[in-house]
């Protein structure tokens, strides 16, 4: 089983809910091993049914958001689903600026982001 | 005309390297902290001078270690200023593509450039586009200073 360093993931009945270690993703080496364990999670492990729940993080860049990109081309490729929950306000607002809220499918919280899995 | 000095100012050089980069950010975050300001306009100022030091760093001078970043934060009761400036060659900013395009979204280059236009209450490049100075004026609803 992989272990994660910037990660915590939990199987809640077929959905891999994904918890963010770091309060801040802005550091480029965290952002490349933040990627590289999301991107394991579905390559590797085989898990494409996945709920981001962002709870925990005040601040992410745009580079951050590239991976996030990257993550969701990987998803759907391998004919999975990806979703976000819990973004806060200003975070939300930088998806809105970017026009990415069209690419991504953002739930409030948790409870409605697992509900939205066609499973 | 306001001749008081800003209650903080940072003028330096620094490195091409990102730890040295987030490092200077720190301090200006620390600075708009004591200066009183919180909330979403801390948040915006931290989105937009991330974009706009990483974006010198990686690709302005693409970390050649003979470069350095020109950095200048101004930080004020009611506004802070900030201006970034490398020694790369520059871009062409008014011709940036738009990265909201429906066939652009899931490109990666444009959203730090539009983000910091979006973010700062005013936000120009010099004609080289290797410098860009940004201003955050802050809200009416924030809380003043408590010095």
């Amino acid at each position: 089983m992989a272990t994660y360093r910037r990660i915590n993931v939990i199987d809640n009945g077929g959905v891999h809910v994904v918890h963010f270690v770091d309060k801040k993703i802005v550091d480029s080496g965290t952002i490349e091993q933040l990627g590289d364990e999301l991107t394991g999670l579905v390559l590797n492990e085989k898990k494409n049914m996945l709920l981001l729940n962002f709870d925990t993080v005040e601040f992410m860049s745009s580079a951050a958001l590239n991976k996030l990109i990257s993550l969701n081309k990987k998803v759907k490729d391998a004919a999975g689903q990806l979703k976000l929950c819990c973004l806060r306000p200003e975070i939300g607002e930088v998806f809105k600026i970017t026009r990415l809220d069209r690419v991504f499918d953002i739930r409030k919280d948790e409870a409605s982001g697992l509900s939205a899995f066609k499973l | 005309m306001n001749s008081r000095p800003p209650m903080w100012k940072c003028d330096k050089i620094i490195p091409s390297e990102l730890d040295a980069g987030h490092a200077s950010i720190e301090e200006l975050m620390n600075a708009l902290e004591s200066a009183g300001w919180e909330g979403r306009d801390v948040f915006h100022i931290q989105m937009a001078i991330e974009e706009a030091v990483v974006n010198a760093i990686e690709h302005g001078n693409k970390r050649d270690a003979s470069k350095q970043v020109h950095v200048v934060f101004v930080v004020d009761r009611d506004s802070a200023e900030m201006t970034v400036t490398d020694q790369g060659e520059g871009f062409d900013h008014q011709n940036v593509a738009d990265p909201t395009e429906d066939d652009r979204l899931d490109q990666p280059r444009g959203r730090g450039v539009l983000l910091i236009r979006e973010l700062m209450s005013d936000a120009q490049y010099n004609s080289k586009g290797n410098s860009v100075w940004m201003r955050k004026v802050r809200s009416k609803d924030e809380p003043e200073a408590s010095f």
